[in-house]
Protein backbone atom coordinates (compact mmCIF):
# COMPACT_ATOMS: atom_id res chain seq x y z
CA UNK A 1 0.00 0.00 0.00
CA UNK A 2 1.08 3.44 -0.83
CA UNK A 3 0.24 6.85 0.90
CA UNK A 4 -2.90 7.66 -0.84
CA UNK A 5 -4.06 3.62 -0.16
CA UNK A 6 -3.72 4.09 3.67
CA UNK A 7 -5.80 7.54 3.10
CA UNK A 8 -8.20 6.25 1.15
CA UNK A 9 -8.13 3.33 4.14
CA UNK A 10 -9.20 5.90 7.02
CA UNK A 11 -11.23 8.32 5.58
CA UNK A 12 -13.95 7.09 7.03
CA UNK A 13 -12.38 6.82 10.53
CA UNK A 14 -11.19 10.38 10.47
CA UNK A 15 -14.06 12.60 8.52
CA UNK A 16 -15.94 13.83 11.35
CA UNK A 17 -12.26 14.15 13.99
CA UNK A 18 -10.29 17.41 13.57
CA UNK A 19 -7.11 16.69 11.39
CA UNK A 20 -4.79 18.86 10.60
CA UNK A 21 -3.20 17.61 7.23
CA UNK A 22 0.41 17.31 6.21
CA UNK A 23 1.87 19.80 3.28
CA UNK A 24 1.80 18.60 -0.42
CA UNK A 25 0.55 15.38 -1.53
CA UNK A 26 -0.95 14.11 1.54
CA UNK A 27 -3.10 17.53 1.51
CA UNK A 28 -3.44 17.32 -2.01
CA UNK A 29 -4.99 13.25 -1.85
CA UNK A 30 -7.07 13.73 1.72
CA UNK A 31 -8.74 16.53 0.29
CA UNK A 32 -9.77 14.60 -3.22
CA UNK A 33 -10.80 11.70 -1.47
CA UNK A 34 -12.70 13.16 1.37
CA UNK A 35 -13.00 17.09 1.70
CA UNK A 36 -13.84 18.23 5.00
CA UNK A 37 -13.84 21.66 6.84
CA UNK A 38 -13.01 19.74 10.21
CA UNK A 39 -9.88 18.89 7.87
CA UNK A 40 -6.62 22.00 8.12
CA UNK A 41 -4.72 21.93 4.89
CA UNK A 42 -1.39 23.15 5.43
CA UNK A 43 -0.64 24.66 1.67
CA UNK A 44 2.70 25.64 2.86
CA UNK A 45 5.34 25.27 5.70
CA UNK A 46 6.72 21.74 5.84
CA UNK A 47 7.02 20.10 8.84
CA UNK A 48 4.79 21.70 11.27
CA UNK A 49 2.04 19.23 10.97
CA UNK A 50 2.67 17.91 14.49
CA UNK A 51 3.10 21.21 16.21
CA UNK A 52 0.49 22.77 14.83
CA UNK A 53 -1.50 19.67 15.89
CA UNK A 54 -0.33 19.54 19.26
CA UNK A 55 -1.13 23.56 19.87
CA UNK A 56 -4.76 22.54 18.72
CA UNK A 57 -4.89 19.23 20.86
CA UNK A 58 -3.37 21.41 23.98
CA UNK A 59 -5.95 24.06 23.36
CA UNK A 60 -9.45 22.51 23.51
CA UNK A 61 -10.76 19.22 24.72
CA UNK A 62 -11.77 17.72 21.10
CA UNK A 63 -9.73 14.68 19.56
CA UNK A 64 -6.55 15.64 17.14
CA UNK A 65 -4.71 13.57 14.55
CA UNK A 66 -1.98 15.23 12.78
CA UNK A 67 -0.71 13.65 9.91
CA UNK A 68 2.45 13.83 9.03
CA UNK A 69 5.34 11.98 6.78
CA UNK A 70 8.56 11.14 7.44
CA UNK A 71 10.38 13.58 5.81
CA UNK A 72 8.38 16.19 7.83
CA UNK A 73 8.76 14.45 10.56
CA UNK A 74 12.84 14.58 9.77
CA UNK A 75 12.45 18.53 8.78
CA UNK A 76 11.11 19.04 12.16
CA UNK A 77 12.89 17.09 14.60
CA UNK A 78 12.04 19.05 17.89
CA UNK A 79 9.05 18.36 17.65
CA UNK A 80 9.54 15.15 19.13
CA UNK A 81 10.81 15.98 22.56
CA UNK A 82 8.08 18.79 22.65
CA UNK A 83 4.97 16.70 21.91
CA UNK A 84 6.70 14.02 24.92
CA UNK A 85 7.06 16.86 27.25
CA UNK A 86 3.80 18.13 26.55
CA UNK A 87 1.60 15.35 26.88
CA UNK A 88 -1.90 15.80 25.39
CA UNK A 89 -4.04 12.97 25.61
CA UNK A 90 -6.55 13.94 22.99
CA UNK A 91 -3.94 13.97 20.79
CA UNK A 92 -2.73 11.24 18.25
CA UNK A 93 -0.14 11.48 15.65
CA UNK A 94 -0.22 9.90 12.56
CA UNK A 95 3.25 9.71 11.15
CA UNK A 96 2.87 8.06 7.03
CA UNK A 97 6.59 6.52 6.64
CA UNK A 98 7.30 5.47 3.25
CA UNK A 99 11.24 6.69 3.65
CA UNK A 100 10.58 9.10 1.14
CA UNK A 101 10.11 12.52 0.25
CA UNK A 102 6.97 11.90 -1.64
CA UNK A 103 6.17 15.27 -2.77
CA UNK A 104 9.48 16.01 -4.13
CA UNK A 105 10.05 13.03 -6.19
CA UNK A 106 10.30 9.89 -3.57
CA UNK A 107 13.90 11.04 -2.60
CA UNK A 108 14.75 8.37 -0.40
CA UNK A 109 14.68 9.88 3.41
CA UNK A 110 17.30 8.82 6.02
CA UNK A 111 13.91 6.94 8.03
CA UNK A 112 13.89 4.61 4.95
CA UNK A 113 17.50 3.76 5.96
CA UNK A 114 19.04 3.23 9.27
CA UNK A 115 16.86 6.01 11.26
CA UNK A 116 14.14 4.32 12.80
CA UNK A 117 11.36 7.01 13.91
CA UNK A 118 9.81 5.00 16.00
CA UNK A 119 12.61 4.56 18.66
CA UNK A 120 13.26 8.35 17.76
CA UNK A 121 9.92 8.92 19.49
CA UNK A 122 10.29 6.23 22.45
CA UNK A 123 13.69 7.87 22.61
CA UNK A 124 12.40 11.74 22.96
CA UNK A 125 9.89 10.61 25.96
CA UNK A 126 6.80 9.44 23.93
CA UNK A 127 5.04 6.97 25.93
CA UNK A 128 2.81 5.64 23.65
CA UNK A 129 4.38 4.87 20.12
CA UNK A 130 2.90 2.36 17.75
CA UNK A 131 4.38 1.17 14.23
CA UNK A 132 2.02 -0.84 12.18
CA UNK A 133 1.86 -1.89 9.00
CA UNK A 134 0.01 0.17 6.30
CA UNK A 135 -2.58 -2.24 6.29
CA UNK A 136 -3.39 -2.37 9.94
CA UNK A 137 -2.88 1.33 10.17
CA UNK A 138 -6.65 1.88 9.99
CA UNK A 139 -7.37 -0.66 12.89
CA UNK A 140 -4.62 1.31 14.90
CA UNK A 141 -6.10 4.94 14.43
CA UNK A 142 -9.78 3.03 15.35
CA UNK A 143 -7.83 1.79 18.68
CA UNK A 144 -6.01 5.45 19.18
CA UNK A 145 -9.49 7.19 18.99
CA UNK A 146 -10.94 4.67 21.20
CA UNK A 147 -8.70 5.53 24.25
CA UNK A 148 -7.71 8.35 25.83
CA UNK A 149 -3.96 8.22 25.58
CA UNK A 150 -2.05 10.66 23.14
CA UNK A 151 -0.32 8.11 20.86
CA UNK A 152 1.95 8.02 18.00
CA UNK A 153 1.43 5.79 15.02
CA UNK A 154 3.90 5.37 12.73
CA UNK A 155 2.66 3.60 9.60
CA UNK A 156 5.42 2.17 7.30
CA UNK A 157 4.15 1.51 3.77
CA UNK A 158 5.25 2.06 0.34
CA UNK A 159 6.35 4.89 -1.51
CA UNK A 160 4.46 6.38 -4.54
CA UNK A 161 2.04 8.94 -5.58
CA UNK A 162 -0.94 9.31 -7.47
CA UNK A 163 -2.02 12.08 -9.44
CA UNK A 164 -3.96 14.55 -7.47
CA UNK A 165 -5.14 18.36 -8.43
CA UNK A 166 -3.96 20.96 -6.36
CA UNK A 167 -5.80 22.39 -3.27
CA UNK A 168 -7.16 25.70 -4.92
CA UNK A 169 -9.42 26.70 -1.79
CA UNK A 170 -7.95 29.74 -0.29
CA UNK A 171 -5.68 29.70 2.90
CA UNK A 172 -8.48 31.88 5.32
CA UNK A 173 -11.55 29.95 3.77
CA UNK A 174 -9.27 26.45 5.37
CA UNK A 175 -8.36 28.02 8.38
CA UNK A 176 -12.21 29.61 9.31
CA UNK A 177 -14.28 27.11 8.37
CA UNK A 178 -11.63 24.96 10.67
CA UNK A 179 -12.09 26.99 13.02
CA UNK A 180 -15.89 27.03 13.10
CA UNK A 181 -15.73 23.40 13.27
CA UNK A 182 -13.39 23.19 16.46
CA UNK A 183 -15.84 25.64 17.87
CA UNK A 184 -18.71 23.76 17.24
CA UNK B 1 5.15 47.10 38.19
CA UNK B 2 8.81 45.31 36.69
CA UNK B 3 8.34 45.27 33.11
CA UNK B 4 8.26 41.58 32.91
CA UNK B 5 5.22 42.02 35.34
CA UNK B 6 3.71 44.26 33.07
CA UNK B 7 3.99 42.48 30.06
CA UNK B 8 2.79 39.43 31.42
CA UNK B 9 -0.46 41.44 32.73
CA UNK B 10 -0.78 42.89 29.10
CA UNK B 11 -0.96 39.27 27.61
CA UNK B 12 -3.50 38.05 30.55
CA UNK B 13 -5.23 41.10 29.87
CA UNK B 14 -5.74 40.63 26.36
CA UNK B 15 -6.79 37.26 27.13
CA UNK B 16 -3.25 35.82 26.07
CA UNK B 17 -3.63 31.82 27.23
CA UNK B 18 -0.87 30.42 25.16
CA UNK B 19 3.06 31.36 25.16
CA UNK B 20 5.37 29.62 23.53
CA UNK B 21 9.00 30.36 23.86
CA UNK B 22 12.99 29.98 23.38
CA UNK B 23 15.27 31.26 25.80
CA UNK B 24 17.54 34.48 25.28
CA UNK B 25 19.38 36.24 28.32
CA UNK B 26 17.92 38.72 27.87
CA UNK B 27 14.35 37.16 28.33
CA UNK B 28 15.05 34.99 30.91
CA UNK B 29 12.72 37.54 33.55
CA UNK B 30 9.77 37.53 31.40
CA UNK B 31 10.18 33.95 30.46
CA UNK B 32 10.09 33.04 34.15
CA UNK B 33 7.22 34.89 34.80
CA UNK B 34 5.28 33.75 31.95
CA UNK B 35 5.79 30.23 33.24
CA UNK B 36 4.62 31.46 37.05
CA UNK B 37 1.56 32.76 35.52
CA UNK B 38 -1.44 30.73 36.49
CA UNK B 39 -3.11 32.38 33.69
CA UNK B 40 -0.46 31.31 30.92
CA UNK B 41 -0.06 28.29 29.50
CA UNK B 42 3.73 27.89 28.46
CA UNK B 43 5.06 25.46 26.14
CA UNK B 44 8.72 26.00 25.18
CA UNK B 45 9.63 25.06 21.80
CA UNK B 46 13.43 23.72 20.64
CA UNK B 47 13.16 26.08 17.70
CA UNK B 48 11.42 28.98 16.40
CA UNK B 49 9.45 27.90 13.64
CA UNK B 50 7.97 24.35 15.61
CA UNK B 51 6.68 27.60 18.40
CA UNK B 52 4.80 29.29 15.62
CA UNK B 53 3.45 26.18 14.35
CA UNK B 54 1.86 25.21 18.55
CA UNK B 55 0.64 29.18 18.17
CA UNK B 56 -1.39 28.53 15.04
CA UNK B 57 -2.51 25.06 16.40
CA UNK B 58 -3.96 26.88 19.98
CA UNK B 59 -4.93 29.90 18.21
CA UNK B 60 -7.24 27.51 15.98
CA UNK B 61 -8.05 25.99 19.16
CA UNK B 62 -9.76 29.04 20.23
CA UNK B 63 -6.47 30.62 22.40
CA UNK B 64 -4.94 33.47 21.60
CA UNK B 65 -1.24 32.72 21.51
CA UNK B 66 2.20 34.27 21.33
CA UNK B 67 5.79 34.08 20.57
CA UNK B 68 8.56 34.96 23.01
CA UNK B 69 12.23 34.83 20.95
CA UNK B 70 15.35 36.15 19.89
CA UNK B 71 16.08 38.41 16.55
CA UNK B 72 18.44 35.86 15.14
CA UNK B 73 15.49 33.52 14.71
CA UNK B 74 14.24 35.62 11.83
CA UNK B 75 16.36 33.78 9.87
CA UNK B 76 14.47 30.78 10.53
CA UNK B 77 10.87 31.66 10.61
CA UNK B 78 10.54 33.82 7.32
CA UNK B 79 9.14 30.70 6.06
CA UNK B 80 6.79 29.86 8.79
CA UNK B 81 5.52 33.46 8.77
CA UNK B 82 5.28 34.01 5.10
CA UNK B 83 3.31 30.82 4.50
CA UNK B 84 1.54 30.05 7.64
CA UNK B 85 1.20 32.89 10.17
CA UNK B 86 0.65 35.50 7.28
CA UNK B 87 -0.68 33.15 4.53
CA UNK B 88 -3.92 32.02 7.08
CA UNK B 89 -4.16 35.27 9.00
CA UNK B 90 -3.32 34.42 11.59
CA UNK B 91 -2.28 37.34 14.43
CA UNK B 92 0.97 36.15 16.67
CA UNK B 93 2.10 39.02 18.90
CA UNK B 94 6.23 38.88 18.41
CA UNK B 95 8.24 39.74 21.68
CA UNK B 96 11.44 39.55 20.40
CA UNK B 97 14.58 40.13 22.10
CA UNK B 98 17.03 42.48 20.17
CA UNK B 99 20.22 41.26 20.50
CA UNK B 100 23.16 42.94 18.65
CA UNK B 101 22.40 46.62 19.75
CA UNK B 102 24.09 49.07 22.04
CA UNK B 103 25.69 47.44 24.98
CA UNK B 104 25.67 44.03 23.39
CA UNK B 105 28.88 42.02 23.97
CA UNK B 106 28.69 39.38 21.86
CA UNK B 107 30.35 41.01 18.00
CA UNK B 108 28.21 37.69 16.51
CA UNK B 109 24.87 39.00 17.35
CA UNK B 110 25.61 42.63 15.64
CA UNK B 111 25.48 40.37 12.73
CA UNK B 112 21.34 39.73 12.59
CA UNK B 113 20.95 42.79 14.24
CA UNK B 114 22.08 44.87 11.27
CA UNK B 115 19.46 42.29 9.17
CA UNK B 116 16.41 42.72 11.79
CA UNK B 117 14.63 45.23 10.84
CA UNK B 118 15.36 45.09 6.92
CA UNK B 119 14.13 41.52 7.17
CA UNK B 120 10.66 42.55 9.09
CA UNK B 121 10.19 44.84 6.83
CA UNK B 122 10.55 42.73 3.26
CA UNK B 123 8.01 40.69 5.14
CA UNK B 124 5.29 43.65 6.06
CA UNK B 125 5.27 42.87 9.43
CA UNK B 126 4.41 45.74 11.61
CA UNK B 127 7.35 46.44 14.15
CA UNK B 128 7.93 48.46 17.10
CA UNK B 129 11.20 48.96 18.96
CA UNK B 130 11.37 49.22 22.94
CA UNK B 131 14.69 51.13 23.58
CA UNK B 132 13.41 53.11 26.78
CA UNK B 133 11.51 51.14 29.80
CA UNK B 134 8.53 53.22 29.70
CA UNK B 135 8.06 52.02 25.73
CA UNK B 136 6.68 49.19 27.84
CA UNK B 137 3.72 51.44 27.75
CA UNK B 138 2.91 50.32 24.02
CA UNK B 139 2.65 46.73 24.98
CA UNK B 140 -1.20 46.90 25.65
CA UNK B 141 -1.75 48.59 22.02
CA UNK B 142 0.37 46.59 20.31
CA UNK B 143 -1.24 43.55 21.45
CA UNK B 144 -5.07 44.75 20.61
CA UNK B 145 -3.81 46.06 16.88
CA UNK B 146 -2.33 42.09 16.39
CA UNK B 147 -5.35 40.30 17.07
CA UNK B 148 -7.59 43.15 15.48
CA UNK B 149 -5.53 43.10 12.55
CA UNK B 150 -4.56 39.33 12.34
CA UNK B 151 -0.90 39.79 11.28
CA UNK B 152 2.74 39.05 12.84
CA UNK B 153 3.50 41.53 15.22
CA UNK B 154 7.16 42.37 16.22
CA UNK B 155 8.17 43.97 19.63
CA UNK B 156 11.74 44.32 19.13
CA UNK B 157 13.41 44.70 22.57
CA UNK B 158 17.16 45.68 22.82
CA UNK B 159 19.63 45.56 25.80
CA UNK B 160 18.98 49.03 26.60
CA UNK B 161 15.10 48.67 27.36
CA UNK B 162 16.48 45.50 29.40
CA UNK B 163 18.94 47.76 31.63
CA UNK B 164 21.64 45.44 30.02
CA UNK B 165 21.82 41.98 28.28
Amino acid sequence: MIRSDILKDIAPVISDQLVICNIGLPSQELHMIDDQPSTFYMLGTMGLSSSIGLGLALAQDKKVIAIDGDGSVLTNFGTLPTIANNVADNFILLIVDNGSYGSTGDQPTYAGKKTSLTKVAIACGCENVVECSAEDTKAELEKALAGNQMTIIVSKCESGNIPVPVITLDPVVIRHRFMETVAS
Amino acid sequence: MSVNEKIVSDLVANDVQFVTTVPCKQLAGVIDAIDASSSIHHVPSNKEDEGMGLCAGAFMGGKRSAIIMQNTAIGVTINTLATLTQFYRLPLPMLISYRGELGEPVACQVEMAVHTKALLAQLNVPTYHFHKEDDVEEFDKILKYTFMSNKPVAILTDASFWKGY
